[in-house]
């Protein structure tokens, strides 16, 4: 019903013919907003649900309700055997998540954060995205690994890294980072529903962050595919392309920019491995000009393979100045505020990338 | 009757001093089963250990033997080939630990579950693959089991989960297959083995306590053959007792040499586990030939007599045909029959092996990911695009 009176109200004299056409028999959608958290919620939740075989384990997700509540309620529904609590031991459980997905059951594997995955890494890339090329093809590994990746605020060096460069690395694995509620809904349930090992990257900085979710999100087989990047705002002058929270960062440093009359595209990439850079390089061939933005470290990075990708595809005749990257400090995450905030790319800093490329 | 016959054609066979049996006795002349004694085994936290007073069947004794044989055969050609280079990269060699491999497999069905590390060419056999598909893995060709992709210590069938290259990962992974088990209700268990080096993993700690604490079917083995790699258990363990490093885990010390000690502490571990009592530990004391793997000679920690002196005194081949001839279960006419078979069988496969053809290059980059749509995968330089396919 919103929607329509949207439609009525913007379209002035194509309104009445809109409304004659619809008729009234369907109602249209209210617009629902989800916060990303409730929306991981929702998406586990419905996969729960669907597969038995599906079944979430890591440390609080039960009866804690999940460490950033994430699983909420989850426990109080499908009890112990299905939502397992776990001792901090992550390379362990991690193993045993990976030894139950072999065994034909769908885990999911949260890790309170990616930093500490670093512990159980070896059974995320030796075990699980490595198996099934080293049996040819016997023995497939459908797990999701996912937590909160990347910078929060004030936890500094051990509980900031960002783990995309790393993951996205290695072949065998799939590596989603979902920005909005209904990323975070339809990534998660492609994820949960792959036959393959998952690496789905959250930020602890969104979940609280409400979105919109459009009607087609709002349906229990909503999934998004992998491997498709999704454009947020359409430009002309400049491409910007990034992955999680700071696509908010760019769409904000476009609202600025659009004052100025520069023209941002904005690409969500939603996807690390694999990288839509089909995308990418559509979109660099219409702008001529290529920033990314990640909040990782610079050497080796998303932003790099982006850039090296690009000058090795048609795009490179496209552009008119270097691509180059807006990334994180190259430093341990220090801890007060000030420092913090320097580490880490802000909206001036998108900003004074773009007109440096643009040359104004 | 029929041995007064046999007598006299025993007679009648004399050759060059020494006797030759003609074959003239009948297999009904064969005691079907017989009862032995094995050694009990230690325990730690059980109220009774298993049986010491056994039965074992003509046919099982023969089918252990013939297993354990083709095993023996196996990697001994398999050392031959490495040494013609026709094998490469790493090749663990399970020589001198048969009676662990096919005393566990007789503990257990097909239908249960079995992860082990790298020392995996007989589990791989006991777990159903044929000598013809390991060998031609080792050497790395499209026969192969896992099509020549995985090499040696990366080799799956049903219900095996390799074949396992980094030291201790496959504890965790043996309980989440336990764990899958237990949430599918399928009375099934699973054995995960490890050996005495490994052993020391923090990994496996952190197993033995999510087992314990989640009561999974699971037993964990430690295949004790006193080195890892090139350190004695004495230079690497503060304490050598494995099967109590499970604390609050009950664990057994079994005569891992004596296939039947093997097989009736397995069995009592699972019986263990499928009544829903949580985790065994078991550790099999037992002892490799050969060094660690095909790069190390084996005789620079340990003595030629040390190792002259378990395969005179314990050999788990030996073992068991000692006891077969002893109490009339197998003639040796007979048991040289199936060591002739073995021996055709590993030729004929080592030929195959030597002989198939390498996997076509086509097959590089498939196998990457599972019902997946074909896809392209970047070559050594961007002009390059393969294709994958699951």
């Amino acid at each position: 019903m919103a929607a329509s009176v949207r439609c009525f109200l913007r379209s002035g004299k194509n309104a009445v013919s809109a409304l004659g056409q619809r008729g009234f028999h369907k109602s249209a959608p209210a617009a629902v907003q989800m916060m990303v958290r409730d929306a991981l919620n929702q998406a586990m939740d419905e996969e729960l649900e669907r597969d038995e075989r599906v079944f979430l384990l890591g440390e609080e997700v039960a009866q804690y309700d999940g460490a950033y509540k994430v699983s909420r309620g989850l426990w109080k529904k499908y009890g112990d055997k299905r939502i397992i609590d776990t001792p901090i031991t992550e390379m362990g459980f991690a193993g045993i998540a990976v030894g139950a997905a072999f065994a034909g059951l769908r885990p999911i594997c949260e890790f309170m954060t990616f930093n500490f995955s670093m512990q159980a890494i070896d059974q995320v890339i030796n075990s699980a995205a490595k198996t099934y090329y080293m049996s040819a093809g016997q023995q497939s590994v459908p797990i999701v690994f996912r937590g909160p990746n990347g910078a929060s605020a004030g936890v500094a060096a051990q509980h900031s890294q960002c783990f995309a460069a790393w993951y996205g690395h290695c072949p065998g694995l799939k590596v989603v980072s979902p920005w909005s509620a209904e990323d975070a809904k339809g990534l998660l349930k492609s994820a949960i529903r792959d036959n393959n090992p998952v690496v789905f990257l959250e930020n602890e900085l969104m979940y609280g962050v409400p979105f919109e979710m459009s009607e087609e999100s709002q349906s229990k087989d909503f999934t998004i595919p992998f491997g498709k990047a999704k454009v947020e705002r359409q430009g002309t002058s400049i491409t910007l392309v990034t992955h999680s929270r700071y696509v908010s960062h760019c769409l904000d440093a476009a609202a600025v920019l659009a004052k100025e009359g520069i023209d941002c595209e904005v690409i969500n990439l939603r996807s690390i491995r694999p990288l839509d850079v089909e995308c990418i390089e559509t979109s660099v061939m219409k702008t001529n000009h290529l920033v990314t933005v990640e909040g990782g470290w610079p050497q080796f990075g998303v932003g790099a393979e982006i850039c090296a990708r690009v000058m090795e595809g048609p795009a490179f005749n496209f552009l008119d100045s270097p691509a180059t990257r807006v990334t994180g400090v190259d430093i341990p995450m220090p801890y007060a505020k000030i420092l913090e905030d320097n580490s880490l790319p802000q909206i001036k800093d998108i900003i004074f990338s773009v007109k440096k490329t643009l040359n104004v | 009757m029929l041995t007064n016959i046999s007598n006299v054609l025993r007679a009648c066979a004399q050759r060059n001093g020494s006797v030759a049996l003609v074959s003239a006795r009948t297999y009904a002349d064969f005691t079907t089963e017989a009862s032995f004694e094995i050694k009990k085994c230690d325990i730690h936290k059980f109220e009774e250990a298993p049986a010491t007073e056994v039965v074992m069947t003509r046919d099982e004794g023969l089918k252990y033997y013939r297993v354990m044989q083709t095993i023996r055969r196996m990697e001994l050609k398999a050392d031959q080939l490495y040494k013609q280079k026709i094998i490469r990269g790493f090749c663990h060699l399970y020589d001198g630990q048969e009676a662990c491999a096919v005393g566990i497999e007789a503990g257990i069905n097909l239908t249960d579950h079995l992860i082990t590390a790298y020392r995996a060419h007989g589990y791989t056999y006991t777990r159903g693959g044929t000598v013809k598909q390991i060998m031609s893995e080792l050497t790395g060709r499209k026969g192969g089991i896992a099509k020549g992709k995985g090499g040696s210590m990366h080799m799956y069938t049903k219900n095996f989960y390799g074949g396992n290259g980094i030291v201790g990962a496959q504890v965790p992974l043996g309980a989440g297959v336990a764990l899958a088990c237990q949430y599918l209700e399928n009375n099934q268990v699973s054995v995960s083995l490890y050996g005495d080096g490994a052993a020391n993993q923090g990994q496996i700690f952190e197993t033995y306590n999510m087992a314990a604490l989640w009561k999974l079917p699971a037993i964990f083995i430690c295949e004790n053959n006193r080195y890892g790699m090139g350190t004695s258990v004495e230079r690497s363990a503060a304490s050598t007792d494995y099967y109590k490093r499970g604390d609050y885990i009950p664990g057994l010390r079994v005569d891992g040499m004596d296939v039947l000690c093997v097989r009736e502490a397995t069995k009592f571990a699972a019986d263990h586990c499928r009544a829903g009592k949580g985790p065994v530990l078991m550790e099999l004391q037992t002892y490799r030939y050969h060094g660690h793997s095909m790069s190390d000679p084996g005789v620079s920690y340990r003595t030629r007599e040390e190792i002259q002196e378990v395969r005179g005194k314990s050999d788990p081949i030996s073992l068991l045909k000692d006891r077969m001839l002893n109490n009339n279960m197998a003639s040796i006419e007979e048991l040289k029959e199936i060591d002739v078979s073995v021996r055709k069988e590993i030729e004929d496969a080592a030929q195959f092996a030597t002989t198939d053809p390498e996997p076509p290059l086509e097959e590089l980059c498939n196998h990457i990911f599972h019902d997946n749509s074909p896809m392209e995968v970047r070559g050594v330089n961007p002009w390059t695009k393969l294709k994958s396919v699951s």
